[in-house]
């Protein structure tokens, strides 16, 4: 993804937007507000469309892209300022990054898909975001603990986001960072794949659930919402105690 | 074998629920993928020559038309007999053919995919011909009676112990999981029908154009054998094996090896460039060429769908794969599983039979990121989603089938997830509904297969919408 070092070298923004994407809205909405706040926190302004719904990610991996479209095209007017778009999902910033210009190309206006075009290309990441644009610095207040870190596939392989969440983890003193066996593998979400091979999912979450509570972690964290709950659902209903939080919620807590 | 939603479930279900199985793939698939990570780690820059693979294949094909009239003419040339096949049939018609032309009673096989297309062994059997497999996997699945399950390795759902019990079953071996002990007995009966067999019958993995040469890569020898001992060689290739230069062969190669097996180079690898000439000791008395299309043309004329055919079927996608590693091949239900078999066999059967194995995946993108050819396997798998439920209207419904998996119910959910979703007035309605649903969701439809393995997820009271607009100063 070039989108981290084209950010970096065009320097620190004075406002960016928030995208927030729907299942932090819904599921999650204090690690969004924690997302912002820690932008927020670095004296940039955020501009947070109250018009925003979702980055039609659902339906566009289902196949269903003219209903994608439309969603995708309500989102665009909102976001018109040349300022970047910080997004706390590895997922929907790589819908919004990647899928958007060619979801337009192929059913669009010319305008829209030039405006998909100019969108996409404003599209960061949040710990890019945070770690490689803004360059923060944290301060651990917390107490000792030890997180899992679940790298998701579309932050890892779409966006090529690896090290990233990783160093912001890494500054905080009393964190420590367990193993994780097959770390890189999926969690078996996959969206509607959840419910539609809802046995292979189970399966791939089995083994996902197992390797989190093998690690001796008590904490999960993870940018991606829908790992969360998959991961998340399976460990309650097996009654582990672990916590599974966004990223940026427990970056606040332990920071505030 | 038939893709089937219906028996799909099932059979990854039942392969989920069985223990020898998954630890089975497990531990092969362990031992693969550490191979192939360390292959290639000796590689100066894997990405570079991924490039480089994938510009061979992507060039190949944009001449197909003319390599595959110069591969057949320098064939020709070499002494080689070439026929085209559209169809499956057509292909089976002009194998028997060339068997009974020559008074063939036996015929000894290497390891070929298009062989198991075309459910060759079966149809040969119909027809009073015996077909050996001489790959040692392939033996033993023949031996079982069961298709492979992986197209590099086709017995890897078994383990040292079934296989043993199967050889003493069949062959009357001692029931002993000697592994040299029961290669040794195999390579013995093996021999015996190289030398009694009146054809041999290969795949092929590259065609070079420019020189006539059809490329055999393989580990056990026995590629070499049925290309020289019996008296006629049928070699048999999808239009996409063809390469223009010699040149092209040594990176797609290095690629090939490492990415299959984890090997620098194979044991064996067998250069095919016509039948024995006069003063020659060995080698057949003619070779045939069988090239087939079943479907592939199709394929190709959609230019996004094209990468399809840049596979060289070294397997690494199947190793990577999470959801190959709970189900196996078998479940598949055709011969090509893993992410290139959902890519493959909805494009030749028809999306309206086989469209549910474009939607068993979670596009996680670790096929893709070890594809030696970089087929993007996941934004194909997208394509043919899209394909499924609402084939492009303008002069692109090239895929067979296309549309033919749309299912109304699902179609309307997309429309109301699409008016909740594309209007802000409506999405805060539905936001606030769903907040106040809490945790009082009903289990049923999705929630219900959701509940089987995880606990209900539980919208928050209020919207990050509602906090930030809340918030004090705002
Ligand atoms: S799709 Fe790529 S990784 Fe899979 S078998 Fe073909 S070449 Fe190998």
């Amino acid at each position: 993804m070039g989108m981290a070092g084209e950010r970096a070298a065009a320097g620190r923004p004075a406002e960016v937007y928030f995208f927030g994407t729907c299942l932090v809205d819904l599921f999650y909405p204090e690690a969004g507000l924690a997302a912002v706040e820690l932008i927020e926190r670095e004296g940039v302004r955020v501009i947070y469309p109250q018009a925003q719904t979702c980055c039609g990610q659902p339906a566009y991996n289902s196949g269903y892209r003219r209903e994608a479209r439309r969603v995708a095209a309500a989102q665009l007017p909102h976001f018109a300022k040349p300022i970047p778009v910080v997004v706390p999902s590895g997922s929907c910033a790589a819908m919004l990054h990647g899928c958007y210009p060619p979801l337009f190309a192929e059913g669009g206006t010319a305008a829209e898909a030039a405006r998909a075009r100019d969108f996409a290309g404003r599209v960061v990441e949040w710990s890019t975001f945070l770690a490689e644009v803004l360059r923060v610095r944290l301060r651990d207040r917390g107490a000792p603990v030890r997180v899992a870190y679940h790298p998701s596939c579309h932050l890892l392989r779409e966006l090529g986001v690896r090290e990233a969440p990783l160093a912001l983890l890494g500054q905080l003193a009393q964190v420590e960072l367990a193993a994780l066996a097959g770390a890189e593998e999926c969690c078996g979400f996959g969206g509607t794949f959840s419910v539609k091979q809802a046995d292979i999912s189970g399966a791939m979450l089995a083994d996902k659930a197992r390797a989190v509570v093998e690690s001796g972690a008590t904490v999960l964290l993870s940018l991606d919402a829908g790992c969360l709950l998959q991961i998340g659902g399976a460990l309650a209903k097996a009654g582990h105690a672990i916590r599974c939080l966004p990223l940026p919620l427990f970056l606040k807590e332990r920071t505030a | 074998m038939k893709a089937d939603p219906r028996q799909f479930r099932q059979d990854s279900a039942r392969a989920i629920g069985d223990p020898t199985l998954r630890a089975n793939l497990r531990h092969t698939l362990g031992r693969i993928r550490a191979r192939r990570a360390e292959a290639l780690a000796a590689i100066e820059d894997v990405e570079a020559l991924r490039r480089i693979g994938n510009a061979i294949k992507q060039e190949s094909l944009r001449r197909l038309p003319r390599l595959l009239e110069q591969l057949e003419a320098n064939l020709v040339r070499n002494g080689v007999r070439v026929h085209w096949a559209e169809t499956l049939a057509e292909a089976n018609g002009i194998v028997l053919a060339i068997a009974r032309a020559n008074g063939v009673r036996l015929a000894v096989k290497g390891k070929s995919m298009v062989s198991e297309e075309m459910e060759l062994n079966a149809f040969l059997a119909e027809h009073g011909i015996e077909a050996i497999e001489a790959d040692l996997g392939e033996y033993i699945v023949q031996l079982a009676g069961q298709p492979p399950s992986h197209i590099v390795a086709p017995a890897m759902h078994m383990n040292r112990h079934q296989v043993a019990a199967l050889f003493h079953d069949k062959l009357g071996a001692p029931d002993v999981p000697d592994i040299e002990a029961m290669t040794a007995l195999a390579r013995r009966i093996l021999r015996e029908k190289f030398q009694r067999a009146g054809m041999g019958i290969t795949g092929v993995n590259f065609a070079i154009a420019e020189t006539g040469t059809l490329c055999l890569v393989e580990n056990e020898g026995n590629g070499r054998m049925v290309t020289t001992v019996p008296p006629v060689h049928v070699a048999l290739m999808g239009i996409e094996k063809v390469i223009a230069r010699l040149a092209d062969l040594p990176p797609l190669m290095r690629l090939l090896t490492r990415s299959a097996t984890g090997q620098p180079i194979s044991t064996y690898f067998n250069w095919i460039s016509g039948p024995r000439r006069p003063g020659e000791k060995d080698g057949p008395r003619e070779v045939h060429l069988v090239i087939l299309d079943n479907g592939r043309s199709a394929i190709y004329a959609d230019a996004q769908l094209r990468e399809t055919l840049d596979c060289v079927r070294c397997g690494a996608c199947l190793n990577i794969c999470p959801v190959f590693e709970r189900i196996g091949g078998h479940a598949y239900g055709s011969m090509y599983m893993g992410p290139i078999g959902k890519l493959l066999t909805p494009q030749m059967a028809g999306l309206g039979q086989a469209g549910h194995l474009v939607g068993a995946s979670t596009l996680c993108g670790a096929c893709f990121e070890v594809c030696p050819v970089q087929i993007p396997i996941p934004a194909l798998l997208l394509r043919l989603r899209q394909e499924a439920s609402q084939p492009s209207p303008a002069g692109r419904a090239l895929v067979r089938g296309a549309g033919g998996a749309r299912n109304p119910a699902e179609a309307m959910v997309w429309k109301g997830w699409q008016v909740l979703h594309d209007s802000a007035a409506a999405y805060r309605v539905f936001a606030r509904l769903a907040a106040l649903a809490g945790d009082r969701l009903p289990a049923f439809g999705p929630l219900k297969a959701w509940a089987r393995h995880r606990a209900l997820p539980r919208p928050a009271p209020r919207s990050l919408h509602r906090l930030l607009r809340d918030r004090p100063g705002e």
